[in-house]
């Protein structure tokens, strides 16, 4: 009977893991989506193949190397073990014996993580829209998932030096949103503006071609992250633990919301309008706000944590234009400001100002210092820009030879009249 | 024979026709465009950025009449297309050299 209960709450937390990972999974539906719907018709088809691409580059390079580095045997705490590919897992005997203690299988961890490092990746993809090719970020992305990731994944989840000096991330404000937010600003200084973004430091509007694609993306983001946030309680089966998913669920569930409300409202107040980017926006950022601690706060603080993240979201949109810094999707505000927000956040519920000070700043530095380099690398051998001619032609055509919208932007025939060059 | 170019408010294009079906005339061309006249545009924004749209859609239809038709074809048009706001429209008549029906090859009135 015993051996039973220990079977079934191993194959219960299994299960736990494989279907929260799932939902993270069609979180990469849900940045396609996003992004294909901020993005203009002519750049559509190459931000689709770009997000399915580097959703593969991930699992592979995880599955590789990835995983091994963030989870090592061993480690000094900030240079871990390297080892690949995966090894078997748990025998019946092992868990039997562990009385319970090893209460998942390997397998299924492994899958749980290697969404969570897509997640970091996708972040990029939207920064770098509508100007960078194809091939070159996509061999970043192989950096990324390879080494850039894991290795600070490592210092905080892993075990290392981070989590040592008692910083705390739930379930990855700091380790994937803020690294990715980090990655992509480094990419985003390196490969520069979109040609007539910005006229006398002026931002111009360019916008999005389908925003019913970009609302449905926020959606399918917002339930994946059920599965983000859910799954990171890492364990479901007893009362306590349930209970915990079930408020980290409602938590997560109300941040969203009030990231909606608190850019809407803002949007409104500040422009006289509602702007539905902004919106959509600000139910990323509730979302990752709460992401660092969802456990923690009370519905109503979840809440007001959540509307605070909209708040930011704009407000950093904003200064990134002004800076001229271009992200097409508001990526970087999104994952990165409120990132740092959602981190920071933690202090309300009896976190370590001093502890995620020190988190923030080792990720931030890690993931920019190194991603710069890489980028500054992939510039200077390849190139990470499109020419002139190909940037107002659409990268579509240049990228991918096709269009994703042929039949709207050929008003004489349906088929498009521009071919692959061979 | 006169050519009457008409450019009006996209949505007034059902009224026009039904309109110039009414008195008579059998054929329009109808072709999407972006113009603008003393109206200008206005001003849309997106993500705190603001830009002026000029050029804003209207309908250009090409009739094709006979010299003694051209007044009531005006008229019909001035008084189905009109709003009374700003935007609604002008109203071109060119000199029609030749007309030719295509399946028939009948010139001239005949092919109206």
């Amino acid at each position: 009977m015993e051996t039973q209960l220990i079977e079934l709450a191993y194959a219960l937390d299994t299960l736990y893991f494989l279907v929260m990972g799932a939902f993270v999974m069609w979180m990469a539906a849900g940045f396609t989506m996003l992004e294909a719907g901020l993005v203009r018709a002519k750049n559509t088809a190459e931000i689709l193949t770009k997000n399915i691409s580097l959703y593969s580059i991930s699992c592979i390079m995880y599955m590789v190397v990835g995983y091994n580095l963030m989870y090592p045997g061993g480690g000094s705490g900030i240079v871990p073990d390297l080892a690949f590919f995966l090894g078997t897992d748990n025998t019946v005997e092992a868990v039997v014996g562990s009385g319970g203690d090893v209460y998942y299988s390997g397998m299924s961890d492994h899958f749980f993580q290697v969404v969570f490092v897509a997640t970091a990746c996708s972040i990029i993809s939207g920064a770098v829209a509508e100007r960078m090719k194809l091939w070159p970020f996509l061999l970043f992305c192989v950096f990324m998932t390879s080494i850039i990731y894991p290795v600070q994944g490592y210092w905080k989840w892993g075990g290392g030096f981070l989590d040592a000096a008692g910083f705390s991330d739930f379930a990855g404000s700091g380790v994937v949103h803020l690294c990715g937010a980090a990655a992509a600003l480094a990419g985003v200084i390196v490969l520069g503006s979109r040609k007539g973004k910005y006229k006398d430091g002026k931002p111009q509007a360019m916008p999005g071609a389908n925003l019913p694609l970009a609302t449905l993306g926020t959606f399918i983001l917002w339930l994946g992250w059920f599965g983000f946030n859910g799954g990171s309680e890492l364990i479901v089966s007893n009362v306590v633990e349930a209970n915990a998913v079930s408020l980290i669920f409602v938590n997560t569930n109300l941040a969203a919301a009030g990231g909606v409300m608190g850019a809407l409202i803002l949007s409104k107040m500040m422009f006289g309008k509602s702007d539905l980017t902004m919106a959509l926006n600000g139910a990323i950022a509730g979302l990752v706000s709460i992401t660092a601690e969802p456990l923690a706060p009370t519905p109503g603080l979840a809440l007001i944590i959540g509307f605070i993240g909209g708040l930011i979201v704009v407000f950093s949109i904003i200064t990134l234009d002004k800076l001229n810094i271009d992200d097409p999707v508001g990526a970087i505000s999104a994952h990165g400001t409120a990132g740092i927000w959602g981190l920071l956040a933690v202090t309300l519920t009896g976190g370590s100002l001093g502890a995620q000070l020190y988190g923030i700043i080792v990720i931030f530095l890690w993931t920019f210092i190194a991603s710069f380099i890489i980028w500054k690398i992939i510039h200077t051998i390849y190139g990470l820009r499109v020419t002139e001619e190909e940037e107002e032609e659409g990268v579509d055509i240049s990228e991918c030879g096709l269009e994703a919208y042929p039949e709207f932007s050929k008003q004489f025939d349906s088929a498009p009249s521009v071919y692959p060059k061979k | 024979m006169k050519l009457v170019i008409a450019v009006i408010k996209p949505f007034k294009l059902d009224e026009v026709r039904e309109a110039l079906s009414a008195i008579g005339v059998q054929g329009i061309t109808a072709t999407e465009v972006k113009g603008f006249g003393r109206q200008k545009g206005h001003t849309e924004l997106y993500r705190g950025a603001e830009y002026v749209v000029d050029f804003l859609p209207k309908i250009k239809l090409e009739i094709a009449v006979s010299d003694g038709f051209v007044d009531k074809t005006i008229d019909t048009i001035l008084k189905t297309a009109s709003t009374g706001k700003i935007g609604d429209g002008k109203i071109f008549v060119l000199e029609l050299q030749e007309a030719i029906r295509v399946r028939t090859g009948e010139k001239g009135e005949e092919a109206l």
